[in-house]
């Protein structure tokens, strides 16, 4: 009686699923906080904190979708590819086969100059999207597997991933904003308008709970949404090759090439196929590993990888 | 007067509804007509890679001469072929020829360690891979198209204007499959 693992289909609705929970925990904290700050601080009957809050945050959130291509791309040191350089042509190849599985516009693409096989895609929409792969990358996979890196990478641009993690960080940039203000103003006595009576206190400590937790729960929260567009760049890449062994085996080897990719900073981690800091947290199966990690263990991609490969064969 | 308003706004809604339920099946169209152009722009491609790949490894493949000209024969007949049904054959037959060719070419391995013939092979590799996706694509956005005006309330408007389903693309040429059927059924 042991249920089938589920499919292609079944584990892209699942990850779609748990995105929209995630996302609607974070706005519901941000309403929170800044319900907070417009009661017990400001003493206003309407949302003014959380308003402005949320302006600031998108607006600065913004700006990274706008420039942030760019500024990824030039921090890695990543190199246009020329359009007539025979050593790239494979990937060449492969980039055009999944524009067509996908019926996407061309991305741009760069190669990264680093041993450590990695991949990562970025852009504001997939008519601006650009990838980029490390030398390292090239040189290990074969072409079924490069084919399945570039399927994953697709695919964060045809699920809109870029701008997913942009509303992630304009929620994030408003809790800061909401806690730091809300922190202080409390400390340096503030809030006269605590004598309400019946469920205000209440609400006030669990504020106040809420804002010293603030940086911790927005860590995990961006964090969860990240790898639930893992999982589902993983299943979308492999329908659109519908070779889930192939992404497997690459998987394998990245994971095999164990060194952290030394061109790719902090803050860019949660566009690359692994993590390029080769963190032990990703690797490691258990709740707590879990939790502070932008990519899921790639033991458990790689079992639903192939849970997805027994589902089609 | 208020069962009037909600009466319009009622209406309001439904119309909106319908006028954006159309212009989806529309777009689905157009993509799927767009998807089977693709499939046809890589078979294109096929066909003018093939005599480059003939004349480079003609000279390294003289015991295959007969290999090499089946091929040629394939893709002259894939050119000329019309109507789909014969074009799929066509088609199909040219991937077996070329593939036995391929398989062949293991047997040199100083043609297989040619630059030029490497990236040949690289090419039309690579354009089997874009035929088969172009194919796929094409029947992702079919069924697409098909589930919008099969289901209910689609259905509705798919009916209204006469949409039809898109068929789908189906491997039905015998060379692709090259598994001899054998019929021991006794009917007839």
């Amino acid at each position: 009686m042991s249920q089938l693992p589920p499919n292609i289909y079944e584990q892209q609705a699942a990850n779609k699923r748990n995105t929209i929970i995630v996302m609607a925990i974070f706005t519901a904290f941000v309403g929170f906080l800044g319900f907070g700050v417009d009661a017990f601080i400001l003493g206003s009957e309407f949302p003014i904190a959380t308003f402005i809050a949320l302006c600031i945050g998108a607006g600065t959130a913004y700006w990274g979708l706008a420039n942030g291509a760019t500024a990824i791309l030039t921090s890695a040191s990543a190199a246009p590819i020329p359009p007539d350089d025979p050593r790239y042509q494979q990937l060449r190849n492969v980039v055009d086969e999944m524009t067509i599985a996908s019926g996407l516009p061309s991305p741009r693409l760069f190669v990264i100059p680093d041993p450590d096989p990695n991949a990562f895609a970025t852009g504001k929409d997939p008519g601006h999207a650009s990838i980029a792969v490390t030398n390292g990358l090239l040189e290990k996979l074969n072409r079924e597997e490069l084919q399945a890196v570039v399927a994953h990478e697709m695919s964060h641009v045809r699920n809109y991933d870029t701008r997913m993690m942009t509303v992630v960080a304009a929620l994030a940039g408003a809790v800061m904003l909401l806690s730091e203000f809300g922190l202080r103003a409390t400390w340096l006595g503030g809030g006269k308008k605590r004598d309400r009576g019946g469920l205000g206190p209440i609400l006030l400590v669990l504020w106040i709970v809420a804002m010293i937790l603030a940086p911790l729960i927005t860590q995990l929260l961006s964090m969860a949404v990240s790898r639930q567009r893992e999982y589902l760049a993983d299943a979308s890449g492999a329908e659109l090759t519908r070779n889930p062994l192939a992404l497997a085996a690459a998987l394998q080897k990245i994971d095999a090439a164990n060194e952290p990719t030394r061109s790719i900073k902090k803050g860019t981690g949660h566009l690359c196929i692994a993590d390029p800091l080769g963190r032990s947290v990703n690797s490691k199966e258990g709740a707590l590993a879990d939790l502070f990690a932008t990519h899921p263990p790639i033991d458990k991609r790689i079992m639903l990888l192939k849970a997805m490969a027994f589902q089609h064969t | 007067m208020i069962v009037f308003y909600g009466f319009v706004i009622l209406v309001a809604v439904l119309i909106l509804w319908a006028i954006g339920k159309y212009n989806s099946l529309v777009t689905l169209r157009n993509q799927v007509a767009n998807g089977w152009k693709q499939i046809d722009v890589q078979l294109k491609r096929r066909h003018d890679l093939i005599p480059n790949l003939v004349n480079t490894v003609k000279g390294y493949m003289q015991f295959e001469q007969e290999t090499l000209e089946k091929v040629i024969k394939a893709r002259n007949a894939a050119v000329s072929a019309t109507g789909v049904g014969n074009i799929a054959a066509k088609e199909g037959e040219l991937s077996g020829a070329l593939s036995r060719l391929f398989a062949l070419a293991e047997n040199y391995p100083t043609l297989k360690a040619n630059e030029n013939v490497k990236q040949l092979q690289e090419e039309l590799s690579s354009t089997e891979n874009k035929i088969s996706f172009a194919r796929q694509f094409y029947n992702d956005i079919a069924t697409k198209f098909n589930i919008s005006q099969q289901v209910f309330p689609g259905n509705l408007i798919a009916g209204m204007f006469g949409f039809q389903a898109a068929e789908l693309f189906e491997v039905k040429e015998a060379a692709e499959r090259e598994v001899p059927t054998v019929d021991l059924s006794l009917k007839k």
